[in-house]
């Protein structure tokens, strides 16, 4: 019965482009994760007087703080975003498959 | 150079604290000694609401599946505040708000650092190993694998991440209590070996999961408090806070900007490569996965321990400007005998404790020393579980029995090992008493990110990949991973008292080389292997396909 299952979701085309969908968008968004924490190490490492440089004349904030602050709260949302689309669209487009597959 | 590992170890360890114990300075003890029976009295609250919390899930846990995974029953949200629980440490709270303390701006780098493995394990990891996996990590790599060599490969990569991260824990756990309640090193060893096994010998996951969850609570709203508080008396102006704390702090305006953090770009690109793949490749993070009923909770796991990790993380910023604000000018109470120069009582990592006194009062300290220590008991509780796991599941029922072990005797073995490794644990943590084990936690992160990241990512995602390819990439990336930690500053210059310069690998951490030869070796390997084992293994692919991305056939963690 479930070997029966596993050979139909296996023939089903709709399988494959799920998972192909979902590892490009996995990917993606690795990709962006990277690029966010990667860019803000290296601009520590290779430009540090921009990072010092004042928000605005005259205040104390240097434009450094935001931006690191910025880095955690795109980690928080980039991973909440995921979620939210895994959860909604890919498992309905799972469930699917699996239903058509236990007929 | 020197610098960053300097204050890489800063963050990492309670250490620092330590060693300034070790050296016999006179920290005026006496004196915190008679204000910390209030910290006494909440930990020891804390102790008791735990134990019967252990004595409920004692009479939950009689199977195995009980005792490794709270029988699945955990749901997302809970699980992803005993993922915060788990993965808050005591470091990351008195260590970064230390820094920030210390360097401003430094701190900041370092906690992001500290966050980005998150999405790595929610996008890449979390609902395939909840489809693939049972207990451990070691049951997603042994899905189409040989079992012996890389159960035991797994087992192996495990243990060594749970050693040197429990030595770190047990070491700083020590300096802390002197500090806190200013009880005898080998006595705080002690009693937190024993609780700990107490938590997890009677009520295993579910004692583990409640632990780790009341702890997150205790520590998100201690934070949140100290947080705010600091912000009231800037009127919720980050401005007028960054303002003072530049007005008073010996670095001045320095502490606005980048520091001496991060110096050369390799050893940036590699701490930070081993943050955020080895977060993927702890095994006490990735056991925490199979305690949920489902993929879309797993997800969801995932999606609150990071928001809570990332506010925690703000937060802790915060409060260390709040030290800064709040400290500094009031030496007299706060630094050793009251001169700045010479730094605050008990060590840089007391910024955070403290300032709960300068906020709130003794009590309020009381409550912050009681969560730090409860803190360490979490995080250790999720270690020897994670440690006795890859015991019991992976090397005793898998390896040597075959997996032909009933229940029953699979968790008579747990126990055992966790016995084992508590009482490790304790040995490990009077012997490295005076040593500095600032680097280990690197080290673990360096070992997971190297080891056990490359050989869980190749095997579920790589169709090509064998059991000869995991288990050669794997070691290679364990060995090169201690191999050049051992020879680099921290460890061969630091620890080891050989000069300065000496160290045959200059850079902070090894990730950048281990991690990429592992993931080479696995693939060469791989490609060359034309067994007939490797062909089965790779025949199994798409079954393994099917139920990693849809969880047709995975297992209810529930044991039925």
């Amino acid at each position: 019965m479930k070997d029966d299952i596993v050979e139909r979701i296996q023939k089903n085309p709709k399988f494959l482009k799920m998972v192909s969908i979902r590892n490009n968008y996995s990917i993606i968004m690795s990709i962006m994760m990277m690029v966010v924490y990667f860019g803000y190490i290296l601009l520590i490492a290779f430009n540090k007087p921009f990072l010092a440089t004042k928000v605005s004349a005259g205040s104390v904030m240097s434009v450094g703080i935001p931006m690191g602050l910025g880095v955690l709260v795109f980690t928080i949302i980039i991973t909440a975003i995921y979620v939210r689309r895994a959860n909604t669209e890919f498992d309905a487009m799972k469930d699917d498959i699996v239903k058509e597959a236990s007929k | 150079m020197i610098k960053l590992r300097h204050i890489l170890g800063g963050a990492t360890a309670l250490l620092a604290a330590g060693f300034v114990l070790a050296a016999g300075a006179d920290l005026g003890q006496a004196q915190k000694q008679a204000t910390n029976w209030t910290a006494i009295v909440m930990f020891g609250i804390f102790v008791g609401i735990t134990l019967l919390i252990t004595k409920w899930a004692a009479a939950k846990t009689k199977t195995a599946a009980d005792f490794y995974t709270a029988g699945g029953g955990i749901t997302g949200f809970q699980n992803g505040l005993a993922i915060a629980g788990d993965y808050m440490s005591a470091a990351s709270f008195l260590g970064i708000s230390g820094l920030v303390f210390a360097s401003g701006f430094d701190g900041l780098i370092f906690s992001i650092g500290w966050l980005v493995g998150w999405p790595v394990i929610t996008f890449l990891m979390a609902e395939r190993l909840r489809n693939l996996g049972k207990f451990t990590f070691a049951d997603v790599a042994g899905y189409r694998f040989d079992p012996g060599p890389i159960r035991s490969f797994a087992a192996m990569g495990s243990l060594v991440v749970v050693a040197f991260y429990l030595i770190a824990q047990m070491v700083g756990a020590g300096q802390l209590i002197k500090l806190l309640f200013g009880l005898e090193y080998t006595l705080a060893v002690v009693m937190v070996g024993a609780i700990m096994m107490i938590y997890v010998l009677f009520g295993g996951m579910t004692a583990t999961t409640w632990v780790q969850i009341i702890k997150a609570v205790m520590l998100l709203t201690g934070a949140t408090f100290m947080a705010l508080a600091v912000m009231f008396q800037f009127g919720f102006s980050p401005e007028a806070m960054f303002a003072k704390a530049v007005e008073v702090h010996a670095k001045q305006d320095a502490i606005m900007g980048p520091g001496a953090l991060i110096t050369d770009p390799v050893s940036a690109i590699s701490v930070g490569m081993a943050l955020m793949f080895g977060t993927a490749g702890l095994p006490h993070i990735l056991m925490r996965f199979f305690t949920v009923p489902s993929a879309k909770e797993a997800r969801k796991s995932v999606a609150w321990a990071t928001t809570w990790i990332g506010y925690f993380y703000i937060l802790t910023f915060i409060i260390g400007f709040g030290a800064i604000t709040n400290l500094i000018p009031n030496p007299a109470d706060y630094f050793v005998g009251g001169e700045l120069a010479k730094g605050l009582k008990g060590g840089g990592n007391m910024a955070a404790v403290h300032l709960s006194k300068a906020v709130g009062g003794d009590l309020f300290m009381g409550f912050i020393s009681a969560v730090a220590f409860a803190t360490i008991l979490a995080v250790v509780a999720g270690l020897t579980l994670s440690g006795a796991s890859a015991v019991s599941h992976d090397l005793y029922a898998s390896v040597w029995r075959k997996g032909k072990v009933d229940s029953a005797t699979e968790l008579r073995v747990s126990k055992i090992t966790t016995v084992c490794l508590g009482i490790l644990a304790v040995m490990l943590g009077i012997i490295f008493e005076k040593q500095n084990v600032a680097f280990m936690v690197m080290l673990a992160f360096a070992v997971a990110c190297s080891a056990n990241f490359p050989v869980l990512f190749m095997s579920v995602l790589w169709k090509d990949c064998t059991t000869k390819g995991a288990v050669a990439g794997g070691t290679v990336g364990l060995i090169l991973s201690v191999a050049l930690t051992i020879v680099s500053p921290a460890v061969w210059e630091a620890t080891l008292g050989n000069p300065k310069g000496s160290a045959l690998f200059p850079y902070a951490s090894p990730a950048i080389f281990s991690m990429t030869a592992a993931f080479a070796v696995i693939w060469i390997v791989s490609l060359l292997d034309r067994s007939a084992q490797a062909a089965k293994e790779r025949a199994l692919f798409p079954a393994q396909l099917i139920r990693s991305e849809t969880g047709v056939g995975s297992s209810s963690a529930s044991g039925h």
